[in-house]
């Protein structure tokens, strides 16, 4: 079992106010990480400083250490630009950019310079939509706007525009919070498919989503990891009070 | 007894508030003892009364105001033509005027038909502002009291109240347009005076302006001609060069402005930027008369260029850095209102900044961006004051910058002012221009319009 991430002791500060701190934890490679908590525990925060979303944030400083593959992606020599491509995100809304469906995937390869021609791009494009199951739907309407599609495909648009992009890690901050439950299901069975190529780390409200999806879960409370462990063992026997008043809807 | 304007109105304002609580209270007390609950807030039922004894009291008031003396104008000026009956029309205004002006104290006289006359015209004023008062408050308080005694706990005031505001929403939007409407049908008319002196291809194909034709009638002058394109092309060479100007620095402090700035730059910097729009442009145009004229002239000088010293250059970069508050606060606002959630997209993806501002953001923004650029060239095309003072009133065919050139809106300024008279040519000519300068910005807007539609990037 190898770690993709590695972060000791992270602590984030927005001004004077700490988000999170004190957090340590390893992820493992090519699984399911949930990060779960009642609002306002930080599991948002920390996914954030994953990928160093969080520079963009006025006033919002970062201490401890974060490693991806044995390299401190705080480090001076690591560009953010070039640590996003690596490690993708895929939002709450979803937000495709108001362009075509295929100028939507196809937004990171050019950027990034992925494909040298043409024909590279397309292949891009359609493997994307293949991996993120949209195929099917889309594959007439590759020029209609990517907005004007439902809620669910929405955010398999954005899915598919992470993985064009071929990174290593893809982090989701609640990515079905906004959709009905057969949208949900799609995106799950979509985690589960990608988790074979990819490190996938979700945060996620709903307790049953984490339960079904992940292998190894993650309990923030109030900016402290709680208690972290195998998904099966958090929602079975877990070892600290809080989590299983949290789990059991207690509170939060 | 007399019953002056304000005093009038005053009365009338305060009967209709007296309605207004007379209403509130009076329903209240009618549901308690229907043991009734009323349908609508008991300050509907205030707020009905008021606008029944107000309104329609109100209007009686304009209309008896605005149209009363010149009612009694007419008769006057009738009682004038029937005693003399040789008078033609302006001798009998004239004994009008003066009656009107002994009958105010202005001036005297020893004519005792006129004291007379005055005598009368002074009565029937003050009998038309005391019934004029007269009629107005009996109006509003009847109707204030019909509508009090009417209104019942079951009856819906709050629906008519709020159909009255709907009116007045839709009267306002109606003025707007009744009042645009009515600029350009006077335009019209004017210019097709000028078009029935001067033929219309002449004016709008014509390469040659130099509107001068013989002050009196009796004086010998060259012919005037009136070819509009000379003018036209100065008015868009200067606002050409002023887009050249603003565009670029308007769009790009912009663009810093809500992309890059941190909250303390931008406290700073948007308040000066829009210092800028408060300066008025007389100040401009000495600005450009005095300081970029010559600046632009030694310039040329050193580069072995001819500059004019009132050059079209001048004005228009002076005009452009006059117009970089426009663009640049009106885009500012259209970028930032680009929702945070498609930076964020982009910024996911490991998109760079400036990657993020021009493939993401600027796109989602260019229908915003094309009406501040649009609102922005109306003004260019609409100014006269720097144009006056450092570009001149030659009306030379050239698109050279260093050179100097008039604008339409100058023109029509130097035709209009002055000892004219309004049936003349020269006059006349100005509405020409202004009709062609209408259209010009019409088909601009439209033109704007089509573009920005087929560039917009839809996001919601």
């Amino acid at each position: 079992m190898t770690s993709k991430f590695r972060t000791k002791k992270v602590e984030v500060s927005y001004g004077d106010k700490k988000a999170i701190r004190d957090i340590s934890l390893d992820i493992e490679k090519n699984i399911i990480t949930a990060l779960i908590g009642p609002s306002g525990c930080g599991k948002s925060t920390f996914l954030r400083c994953l990928n160093r979303m969080n520079d963009v944030i006025e006033n919002c400083s970062i201490k401890g250490s974060i490693h991806l593959d044995e390299q401190d992606i705080y480090g001076p020599d690591i560009d953010p630009v070039e640590l996003r491509a690596r490690v993708g995100m895929v939002f709450q809304k979803a937000n495709p950019f108001p362009k075509s469906i295929f100028d939507n995937i196809a937004y990171g390869p050019r950027i990034h310079g992925l494909a040298s021609n043409d024909s590279e791009l397309k292949d891009i494009v359609h493997n994307s939509l293949e991996k993120a199951g949209l195929m099917d739907e889309v594959k007439d309407r590759l020029n209609d706007q990517a907005t004007g599609l439902s809620g669910g495909q929405q955010q398999r648009i954005c899915i598919a525009r992470a993985i064009a992009v071929s990174p290593e890690v893809i982090l989701m901050d609640e990515p079905c919070s906004a959709l009905d439950p057969i949208a949900t299901a799609k995106i799950e069975e979509l985690m589960n498919e990608l988790c074979e190529s990819y490190t996938i780390i979700i945060v996620t409200h709903s307790m049953q989503q984490a339960a079904r999806v992940s292998k190894k879960t993650a309990f923030f409370h109030l900016g402290d990891l709680i208690e972290y462990n195998d998904t099966d063992k958090i929602f079975t026997q877990p070892e600290n009070q809080k989590t299983q008043d949290y789990i059991t809807g207690r509170f939060g | 007894m007399t019953l002056p304007l304000s005093f009038v109105f005053f009365v009338l304002l305060g009967l209709s508030v007296y309605f207004y609580y007379h209403a509130k209270s009076g329903i209240v007390r009618k549901a308690a003892l229907l043991s009734d609950r009323t349908k609508a807030l008991p300050s509907h039922y205030g707020q009905q009364s008021f606008l029944w004894a107000f309104i329609p009291s109100f209007l009686i008031l304009l209309v008896l105001t605005i149209g009363g003396p010149n009612y009694i104008d007419q008769i006057f000026y009738n009682k004038i033509q029937e005693l003399n009956p040789t008078f033609n029309e302006s001798f009998v205004s004239l004994i009008l005027a003066k009656v009107i002006n002994v009958s105010n104290g202005k001036i005297s006289t020893g004519e005792e038909n006129i004291i007379m006359l005055a005598k009368d015209y002074k009565i029937a004023f003050e009998q038309l502002h005391f019934y004029r008062g007269l009629v107005v408050i009996l109006c509003a308080a009847l109707l204030g009291m019909i509508i009090s005694y009417r209104q019942k706990p079951g009856s819906n005031a709050r629906e008519q109240v709020e159909k009255f505001i709907v009116n007045i929403f839709f009267a306002s939007a109606v003025i707007a347009i009744f009042t645009t409407v009515a600029i350009i049908l006077s335009l019209f008319f004017e210019a097709l005076r000028f078009f029935n002196l001067y033929n219309f291809f002449d004016f709008i194909f014509g390469l040659h302006w130099a509107p001068n034709v013989a002050i009196r009638t009796d004086q010998v002058a060259a012919e005037g001609s009136f070819g509009m394109i000379p003018v036209l092309l100065g008015t868009l060479l200067i606002s050409f060069i002023a887009m050249c100007v603003a565009i670029p620095i308007g769009l790009f402090s912009a663009i810093y402005l809500a992309e890059f700035a941190t909250p303390k730059i931008r406290d700073f910097v948007k308040p000066t930027l829009e210092i800028l729009a408060g300066i008025p442009t007389v100040v401009y145009g000495y600005f450009a008369a005095l300081t970029a004229a010559p600046f632009f002239r030694e310039i040329g000088f050193s580069l072995g260029l001819d500059v004019s010293s009132e050059s079209a250059i001048a004005a228009g970069a002076v005009m452009g850095i006059m117009i970089i508050p426009f663009i640049s606060s009106l885009s500012d606002d259209v970028i930032r209102a680009v929702p945070q959630s498609l930076r964020d997209g982009s910024m996911g993806l490991g998109a760079t900044k400036a990657e993020t501002i021009y493939i993401v953001i600027l796109p989602a923004a260019i229908p915003g961006l094309v009406g501040a650029v649009l609102l922005a060239v109306s003004r260019a095309i609409g100014e006269t004051m720097i144009v006056v003072m450092a570009a001149g009133l030659s009306a030379n065919l050239t698109v050279n910058p260093l050179e100097s050139v008039t604008t339409v809106t100058v023109q029509i300024v130097s035709l209009l002012t002055g000892d004219t008279e309004f049936d003349d040519i020269k006059t006349l000519s100005a509405f020409g221009l202004g009709l062609a300068l209408f259209f010009f910005t019409l088909l601009l807007n439209i033109f704007a319009l089509s573009i920005s539609r087929r560039l917009a990037e839809r996001y919601d």
